[in-house]
């Protein structure tokens, strides 16, 4: 299954977007945070997961969702609410801890859920995965269309909760899809010496679904795959287990030091940057540079707009963190 | 209690549930029943009896033995818009599955700012007396109701049982509904009378968040929730032997926490008692006796005193845990020491 040119497009400007703003985001956490670095400080407190590098999977995956179909994401959901179609400036002003945010500022940026387009995450690693299978067995239950997607990394899938779910999906025979991004580390960790399989997509076959793997953090390639296996949720096939190679090209979280990684792996993963790659595909395949460069424009002036929205709109009320406990 | 007519339909709590269950699932497409050996079996304590012959296996799944998995099913259902209830067959079991409760069912409303909702019920057993030992008897009503987020009620009868389980199927948050396993009125767990009420065939609600008053009286205040309430019923009608005269709450629900009926109460007699089959240490015990003195201390003419599960594991042999458990008699001890 490939794209057309409209999806390649659609995945670039996606995947343009999420770059952008994370470097925006990057930029913003760090004022207040020199010269001595305090998490709490600055008008982003608290940990931040980046995502750049992990593009490819997220657009790869959601060119084949609606708004209608559901993602449950991870600690590091900003790629995935981005191409699930969050809204850039509700998201943006929650990571600043705004009123204006998706929350209130009550959940911040480990916690992004818009109902709006069945999006939520968790920061709890593993824990996408049950509530996609609740999700798409309501879906079956009340006999309407869509789909789950749980995202989650490589080091979730030594978790209980990711084998509980795929078990669950397996007997239930649920419209959901299980993709690791796979970084390679869970956190300091390398996936070698925390999973005992090589692969994780050998895992489905413990449980009664396909399983795949997809090399090269290629969205064209991701986009085969997740199409086929999107496809076959939708027809009432069942569940499918993907793993796909991604980069990490931050660290586990903003002020991690990544003193555990080999020398030299970093620039090796620079070199590699998938969306430099895909913007050389696109010309190749007959884009124009006037194309590509409008497209990255309207990625720069999208993540302004949402920056500034975020940086101009109030705080909630300090007492605001007293409600909204039950609805 | 013994001279109820006989047009009255005396149900217990297991079918109490059950009968609730089943009419709001008529009511409302989108409830659905799911747990471990609900569905042909009916529960093992008998809650979910008849729902499988009625509504199927869609509705009513039996599931692996898997809490973290269909637990925070339940929670993406709800989210969804289902509204599921789950079983977590017993509530000691909580171990393998918090995180869906805790973290994901209970806190998704916040981080939504409440744009989105959890409306789902997680039913649990709790409770010993019947030598299951420490894995298998706890009630750790404590636990669930320190964290925010959800809803935790426990009925003592029939009757509140079906309004309860009525109520929190309704509600658009998460509630904990716990019952006791010695009150459902199974004779295989021994079975306390009082337990067994009068019960509406018609759906009705019964309000969270509300305790009540179920004997007034006048000397001392003994605050319970499921079977405390029963152990402080005995107790109270063998103090009014001697003329005392005690006035019994039934909490019902532990959040919302209705702080009120308790202060008004100790209000009233000036001595307070809770009886609670929890641990001692850092629960609801404590936690009733704080809101009583922050409120005005000076209406206690007594210290507060509580009855309650000793802070060790629960142990098996027979002897060693009813040594353990709340019981009337240390009830009437405590008040004595007062």
């Amino acid at each position: 299954m490939q794209p057309t040119k409209e999806q390649s497009l659609w995945m670039y400007e996606n995947m343009v977007v999420s770059r952008r703003f994370e470097e925006a985001i990057e930029k913003a956490y760090l004022e207040g945070k020199t010269p001595a670095f305090n998490m709490a400080n600055g008008p982003i407190p608290g940990e931040m997961h980046l995502s750049n590098g992990q593009e490819p999977v997220a657009v790869g995956v959601c060119a084949h969702l609606n708004a209608d179909d559901i993602v449950t994401a991870t600690h590091r959901p900003h790629h995935q609410a981005i191409a699930k179609g969050v809204d850039l400036k509700r998201m943006a002003a929650e990571i600043f801890g705004k009123s204006t945010g998706l929350s209130g500022g009550r959940g911040g940026h480990m916690h992004l859920i818009d109902p709006a387009v069945n999006f939520s995450c968790s920061g709890i690693i593993g824990e996408s995965c049950g509530p996609a299978c609740g999700a798409a067995l309501s879906r079956t239950i009340q006999n309407k269309p869509g789909v789950a997607v749980a995202f989650l990394g490589e080091g979730a899938a030594n978790q209980g909760a990711f084998h509980e779910a795929l078990n669950l999906a397996g007997t239930w025979k649920l419209p959901v899809v299980f993709v690791i991004e796979d970084n390679s580390w869970g956190i300091s960790v390398p996936k070698a010496e925390a999973t005992a399989v090589i692969r994780n997509d050998v895992r489905a076959a413990g449980y009664g679904m396909p399983g795949h793997y997809v090399p090269g953090n290629d969205p064209h390639a991701i986009f085969d795959v997740a199409g086929e296996a999107i496809a076959r949720a939708r027809k009432g096939e069942g569940p499918t287990l993907i793993e796909a190679e991604t980069y990490r090209l931050a660290g586990h979280f903003m002020g991690d030091a990544e003193q555990y990684r080999p020398k030299g792996e970093k620039d090796a993963l620079f070199a590699k940057d998938p969306i430099p790659k895909m913007r050389e595909r696109l010309l190749a395949e007959g884009c124009t540079a006037t194309e590509l460069d409008e497209i990255e424009q309207r990625a720069d002036s999208l993540v302004a707009d949402a920056i500034t929205f975020a940086r101009e709109s109030d705080y909630a009320p300090e007492s605001d963190a007293l409600t909204a406990v039950f609805v | 209690m013994l001279d109820q007519p006989t047009n009255e339909r005396r149900l217990t709590i297991a079918r109490a549930m059950a009968e609730a269950m089943q009419q709001e699932m008529q009511r409302d497409p989108r409830v659905f029943v799911m747990g471990e050996d609900i569905a042909g079996f009916g529960g093992i304590f008998g809650n979910t009896r008849g729902l499988f012959e009625k509504f199927g296996k869609e509705r009513v799944r039996d599931t692996p033995i898997s809490e973290t998995g269909f637990i925070s099913a339940a929670v993406g259902a709800a989210m969804d818009g289902m509204r599921p209830v789950v079983e977590l067959m017993f509530v000691d079991f909580f171990g393998v599955c918090f995180d869906a409760i805790y973290n994901q069912m209970a806190k998704n409303a916040y981080f939504s700012g409440g744009n989105a909702s959890v409306p789902m019920v997680l039913m649990t057993s709790t409770g010993g007396g019947y030598s299951d030992a420490g894995q298998h008897s706890q009630c750790l009503y404590g636990t669930f109701a320190h964290l925010p987020g959800m809803k935790v009620v426990s009925p003592s009868n029939a009757y509140d049982a079906k309004g309860l389980m009525t109520a929190a199927i309704r509600d658009d948050n998460p509630v904990v509904y716990m019952y006791h396993k010695q009150l459902q009125g199974m004779g295989w767990l021994g079975t306390e009378p009082g337990a067994t009420l009068n019960t509406p065939q018609e759906g009705y609600t019964v309000e969270i968040g509300k305790a009540k008053v179920v004997r007034a009286g006048s000397d001392v205040t003994l605050v319970g929730l499921a079977m405390g309430v029963h152990n402080a019923l005995k107790a109270a009608d063998k103090l009014a032997e001697e003329g005392v005269n005690a006035e019994v709450i039934d909490l019902v629900s532990l959040v919302p926490l209705d702080r009120e009926t308790v202060i008004n109460s100790v209000a009233k007699t000036g001595r307070l008692i809770v009886i609670d089959e929890d641990y001692h240490s850092y629960g609801v015990s404590g936690e009733i006796i704080a809101t009583v003195t922050e409120h005005d201390v000076s209406k206690l003419k007594a210290s507060p005193a509580r009855v309650t599960f000793p802070d060790v594991p629960i142990p098996y042999a027979k002897h060693m845990e009813q040594f353990c458990l709340p019981n009337p008699d240390k009830i009437i001890a405590a008040y004595r020491k007062m």
